[in-house]
This record gives C-alpha cells, sequence and structure tokens, in this order.
C-alpha cells in the first residue's frame, strides 16, 4: 500500500497546481494523470528495448497498477474528452502497456524447462492417432518400395537417388555390399557428413509439417516418399542375405531419424485433419490449436536429427559390429518411447 | 469556403484504414483498436530483414575464409586427418549450421523477445500479435505459436523462390510437374492477398496477426495557454462567441481545427479563422488569428465535452445534435 500512496502524493503537488491552469474538464483531468502516463511510457519503452536491469523494482511492482490506471483513464477519456490527440495517445500506450503485461509469460530457461520436462511428452501423446496413421504410411511406404523393385529392379534407381561409385546397387556382390556396411575405409569429413544431413533432414520434417496446412495430402506423399528408399535398400540387401546387417546399420541412427520423421508427417496430418474435420469450433481456430501443439513437436523434432546426424556420422562409423549396433539403435528407441509415452504422465496426474 | 477536407471525401479515403481496424477485449474489459498491418509494410519488413541476414551470411563466409586465409591454411598439408583438414571440416560445419540457423533462428530469437517484431518489422513498425478468440477477448502470444508461423516460413517463400528459380533457369523447358508446383507454392506465397485479415499460412497455423505499433507522442494539453482564456494578443480583448455561434460546428469539426492548432502553420490558420468568421458572421481581423482559433476550439470544445457529459453528441455540423436514440 505505501507504494500507492507514495504516487499519489507525488502527483498531487505539481500536477494539481498545473490542472489548475486548464480551462477545461477534460484537460485537468489528463493534467492530472499524465505524470502516471509517462512513468507507464517509460517503463513500457525500456522493457521493449530489452533493459529490464534498467528498470528499478518498485517501478516494476507498479507496472500493473499503472496499467490499469491508463485502461481506466482512457475508460473515462473516451467519454469526456474530446482532445483526439490525447486519445491516439492514451489507446496506443495501452495497447504496447498490453503487450508487455500480457506478453509471452515465461522467458527462454522457462520455457525450455517446461518443454524438456514433459511439455515435450504431451504434446506427442496429443497427437497419438496422427502417429499411429504416419507409422502405418511408414510401414506401407517400405513396403511399397520394397514391391516395386522386386518387380522390376530398375525401380530402384529411380528410389535410391544414385551417387557416383555407389556399390549400392542390383546386381551388386555380396562382398561389396558387406564392405559398404562393414567399411574400414575412412569417410572422411564425419563432421561435415553431419552436419549436412541434419540440415537436409531438418528441411524434409519442416517441409512434412508445414505442407499439412495442405489438409495434409502433401504430408501423406512425403512420407511415402521418404520410406520406399528403405523398402528398395532392404529388399537390395535381403538378396545377399544381409538383411540383418543392414538393419543393425540403419538403425543406430534410424530408429531416431525415423521416429523424428513420423513426428513431422503426424504434425503435418494432425494439421491437416484438424482443418479438414475441425468439428464445432472454427476452421482459423481449430488450425490455429493443431499448430501450437505441433509447433512444440516439430521443435523436439530438429533436436532429435541432431542426435541421428551426430549418431549417423560418428556411432556407426564408431562401432563395426551388427550386435553392438542393433543395440545401441534398440537402447534410443526404447529411450524415445519412454520419454514420450512414459514420462510426464505422472506429472499430468498430480 | 470549407476548411476541412469534406467530410464524405474524407470517409472515403479512410475506407481503406477503417478496413484494418480490429477491436480486442482485454481482461479489464476494456476495447482496445488494433490496426493490421498492410501487406506492403510486411513485405518492406520481410525484404529488410532478408537482406540483413544475405549480409551477415556473406560477412561471416567472408570473415571465416579471412582467417582460414590469415592463418595460411592453403599452405598447410591436406592429406585426410592432419589437423589442418580437420579444421576445414570445423569450418565447413559453421557453415552449414549458419545456413541452417539464419533460415529459421532470426526470426524466431527476435519475435520471441519483448518486441514481438523482427528488425526489418521494428522499422516498418509492425509486430505479431494474437489473434482473438471468436468472441474478441484477447489472447497472450506463445513460443509456440512463434514457432510455428515461422516453420510455415519454408513453404511460402523458400519453396516458391526454388520453384520459381527452376523455372527460370530450366526455361521453356519446363515441364508440366514444374509448372504445377510453381502454381501451387504460388497459392502459399499469395495467400494473405485473398483473406480478410490478411493472414500468410504461418499466421492461420499459429493463431497469430500482424499488427502496427503505435508511437504517439503526447501532444500539449490545448487548455492551459494565454489563448485558452480567450484573451485577444492585439486588442487584449476577450473572445466571447455566442450559444449559436458555437453551435454551428460538431466534434468532427473540432477534430480538424485541434489538428491545425497543433500543427500551427500560419497559412492554414488564416484560412481556417477566416473560414470561420465567414460562418458564424463576423469580420476577420488579420494578425490575431492563433488567439481567435484557440478561443473558439476552447469554448466549442467546453460545449460538445458539456453535450457529450448529458449524453448529446453532435458528431459534425450536419448533425442535429440531439439526444442519442433510446436504446
Amino acid at each position: 500500500m505505501s507504494t500507492l500512496s507514495s504516487w499519489f502524493s507525488r502527483r498531487d503537488d505539481a500536477a494539481i497546481a498545473a490542472a489548475e491552469q486548464a480551462t477545461l474538464r477534460s484537460d485537468r483531468f489528463r493534467l492530472e494523470r499524465e505524470a502516471d502516463w509517462r512513468r507507464l511510457e517509460a517503463i513500457v519503452v525500456r522493457i521493449e528495448a530489452g533493459r529490464i536491469g534498467a528498470i528499478s523494482d518498485a517501478d516494476l511492482m507498479a507496472l500493473p497498477v499503472l496499467y490499469r490506471m491508463v485502461v481506466s483513464s482512457l475508460a473515462v477519456a473516451r467519454d469526456t474528452t474530446l482532445d483526439a490527440a490525447t486519445l491516439a495517445y492514451l489507446e496506443g500506450l495501452a495497447q504496447r502497456a498490453w503487450f508487455v503485461v500480457y506478453g509471452p509469460e515465461l522467458g527462454f530457461r522457462g520455457w525450455a524447462r517446461r518443454f524438456f520436462g514433459g511439455g515435450w511428452s504431451a504434446a506427442v501423446r496429443a497427437i497419438g492417432p496422427d502417429i499411429a496413421i504416419t507409422l502405418a504410411l511408414m510401414v506401407a511406404g517400405t513396403v511399397i518400395g520394397w514391391l516395386l523393385v522386386a518387380g522390376n529392379p530398375d525401380w530402384y534407381y529411380a528410389l535410391v537417388p544414385a551417387e557416383p561409385g555407389d556399390v549400392r546397387v542390383p546386381g551388386a556382390s555380396r562382398a561389396a555390399l558387406y564392405q559398404s556396411l562393414f567399411g574400414t575405409t575412412h569417410r572422411e569429413a564425419f563432421s561435415v557428413f553431419a552436419a549436412y544431413l541434419f540440415s537436409n533432414n531438418a528441411q524434409v520434417s519442416i517441409l512434412c509439417f508445414a505442407l499439412g496446412f495442405a489438409f495434409g495430402l502433401p504430408s501423406i506423399l512425403l512420407v511415402i516418399h521418404n520410406t520406399a528408399p528403405l523398402g528398395a535398400l532392404l529388399w537390395l540387401y535381403h538378396g545377399q542375405g544381409l538383411m540383418l546387417e543392414l538393419i543393425g546399420w540403419l538403425s543406430v541412427h534410424g530408429t531416431t531419424e525415423l521416429f523424428a520423421l513420423m513426428l513431422a508427417g503426424a504434425s503435418g496430418i494432425h494439421i491437416g485433419r484438424s482443418m479438414a474435420f475441425p468439428g464445432q469450433r472454427a476452421v482459423l481456430d481449430a488450425a490455429a490449436e493443431a499448430g501450437r501443439r505441433t509447433a512444440t513437436v516439430m521443435t523436439g523434432v530438429v533436436l532429435m536429427l541432431v542426435v541421428a546426424g551426430l549418431l549417423e556420422a560418428y556411432a556407426r562409423q564408431l562401432i563395426n559390429a551388427t550386435a553392438p549396433r542393433l543395440a545401441l539403435g534398440g537402447a534410443m528407441l526404447v529411450w524415445w518411447l519412454v520419454y514420450f509415452f512414459a514420462f510426464g504422465k505422472a506429472g499430468e496426474r498430480r | 469556403m470549407a476548411w476541412w477536407p469534406r467530410r464524405r471525401g474524407a470517409r472515403s479515403g479512410q475506407s481503406a484504414q477503417d478496413r484494418r481496424q480490429r477491436v480486442i477485449l482485454t481482461a479489464e474489459g476494456l476495447r482496445l483498436p488494433l490496426t493490421l498491418a498492410m501487406t506492403s509494410a510486411r513485405l518492406g519488413a520481410l525484404l529488410i530483414d532478408l537482406s540483413i541476414i544475405m549480409f551477415g551470411l556473406y560477412a561471416a563466409v567472408l570473415l571465416i575464409l579471412l582467417i582460414a586465409w590469415a592463418i595460411g591454411i592453403d599452405k598447410l598439408d591436406k592429406t585426410p586427418g592432419s589437423p589442418a583438414s580437420e579444421m576445414m571440416e570445423a569450418l565447413a560445419v559453421i557453415g552449414i549450421i549458419l545456413v541452417f540457423l539464419a533460415r529459421s533462428a532470426w526470426f524466431l530469437w527476435f519475435e520471441l523477445g519483448p518486441r514481438g517484431a523482427t528488425p526489418g518489422k521494428r522499422l516498418v513498425g509492425i509486430r505479431i500479435a494474437a489473434r482473438p478468440a471468436r468472441d474478441g477477448s484477447a489472447a497472450r502470444l506463445t513460443a509456440e505459436a512463434v514457432i510455428a508461423r515461422n516453420l510455415l516460413r519454408d513453404i511460402e517463400l523458400f519453396m516458391p523462390v526454388v520453384f520459381v528459380g527452376g523455372a527460370v533457369t530450366a526455361g521453356t523447358d519446363t515441364t508440366l510437374a514444374g509448372w504445377a508446383a510453381l502454381v501451387w507454392f504460388g497459392v502459399f506465397a499469395l495467400f494473405p492477398f485473398f483473406n480478410r485479415d490478411g493472414l500468410r499460412c504461418g499466421d492461420v497455423i499459429a493463431g497469430t496477426w500482424v499488427v502496427e505499433t503505435p508511437r504517439r507522442k503526447l501532444g500539449s494539453a490545448m487548455s492551459v495557454g494565454q489563448g485558452a482564456r480567450s484573451v485577444s494578443m492585439v486588442t487584449g480583448a476577450q473572445y466571447r462567441f455566442s450559444e449559436a455561434e458555437l453551435a454551428v460546428y460538431g466534434e468532427y469539426e473540432l477534430q480538424v481545427l485541434e489538428r491545425v492548432l497543433r500543427d500551427n502553420r500560419d497559412d492554414a490558420l488564416v484560412e481556417v479563422a477566416q473560414a470561420i468568421c465567414a460562418k458564424i458572421g463576423w469580420t476577420s481581423g488579420g494578425g490575431d488569428e492563433r488567439a481567435f482559433l484557440d478561443a473558439y476550439y476552447t469554448q466549442l470544445r467546453a460545449r460538445l465535452e458539456v453535450g457529450m457529459r448529458l449524453g448529446r453528441r453532435k458528431a459534425d455540423k450536419h448533425d442535429g445534435g440531439t439526444a442519442p436514440p433510446v436504446v
């Protein structure tokens, strides 16, 4: 209460003396309150400039009260004054103060704590049905890839973009394929490779998400398009009896990367589904709700792709046997499953 | 004789402005007017941001190259595994990550800040805000919304550029699929022109819109100075206007007069003073226009504000100034 009384007393002397000078009642109203408006403006300007440290504790404490005073000043002024400049100033000030008082509620640290401490998992759980749909699509894409190549090996070149010197082509010998999985050839620039993979995968996932805007159909196509080469590869190595070795080779990063792709596709499909079938809500509201929920998922997807890129570039080259590769890939899968579907549930119930 | 822009003309001139007006209802029950940003302003802001990003990227690459050159990287042994090649790798990694970050982090970082605007948006005076719910009640801007609206930038901006670029370089060889993709992404790029609130796809998904940020200084109080006491600066006499002389004008004319007084340009003052004198049947003397107008403004405003308190408003000179209809 002491801060409150201190403003009122401050206002008394100079402001009221000035107000006495004014002829119009509405100008007297304004002059009596002007000091508070200017004080609020100074605080808002500093917060907008990001200089929260430059604001005294008293000012920070006063901010909500000053904001409400401006709100009530504006309400009174609208009914009593015809001074257009003052009204415009008050409306502008009230708007700026509103953005500050009701700004983004947490700083980065608070956001990160909420994100890792259950927000991410909860968002993933919230799009559960879409994840199931995407998983089915991914399996279908893999099967389609396999069947296409099995029917006509020429499809392989269409599905798996050919790189010069790549031994992984139909008709390759078992030894060559084996060598491609356990090769000791020094793959130069692991880290460049990792960064490139990450940037590429992140773009595909963001596209998967963003195209959900077109009612999810392009997301579905993208998911199938990105899993068909997997089926083709599986067919190729299966033909030489290297299926398990290939799965081991893929699983190191693949469990994380494919999981991320699945979440990205599910996010796109979730948006598309919300827009196509908004139910009782307006389409715009449904889209916004779905978008905010899946944005959390997508932030996590980008992080998962960083992990996948590191695993692919480093861990896979360092571990040169199938069993430990499978163990690592499996462990990653279990970790993600536990983190998404078990973690934070207790917190929800509490 | 009219010294204000004709009201009807002013209205049609303002209609584009009015169409961009929205009202949100805050938790305190205050109706806050917002003005949606013009699409041209948003485009300008985007171009500013993109040029800063491009310039920053070039500068960063140049800096990296300069550093590499300064330590004589071209003279070092470049066999795989040597320190020099590892450093080249590190530089390449930094380059790839910079390019990725530049595409999204710039917008995320600034729009999550207290201003809700990138440097480009700040320069043109706009910011992002959460769209209100259907009943108009104001909503908070959340981190999720900012992330969502910026993830969509890829299909709205970068993909169309890729496809347009592809179409241009392919020349006449562009396939049907190429054209289809171009049209399709064109729909995303042109989305803001085809809805009432000027939303781009990212705004739809995130539940945001872009509004103008008011930057108004508080003008001086009008009824404080000597002029408001209605004392002529030439003769020292007091201007007194009768009820009938004040009744000819309404709120609209009052606010035009306020603008003229605040601008304080001599030729406008003379013109307006002569117009008012002609209207109320005074003979205008020269040299004392400012005091005359101050006096007229103060007395007209006092009259209109009293009417306002009693619930009688007079919108403009054509308005009869009767009591509002009983609702």
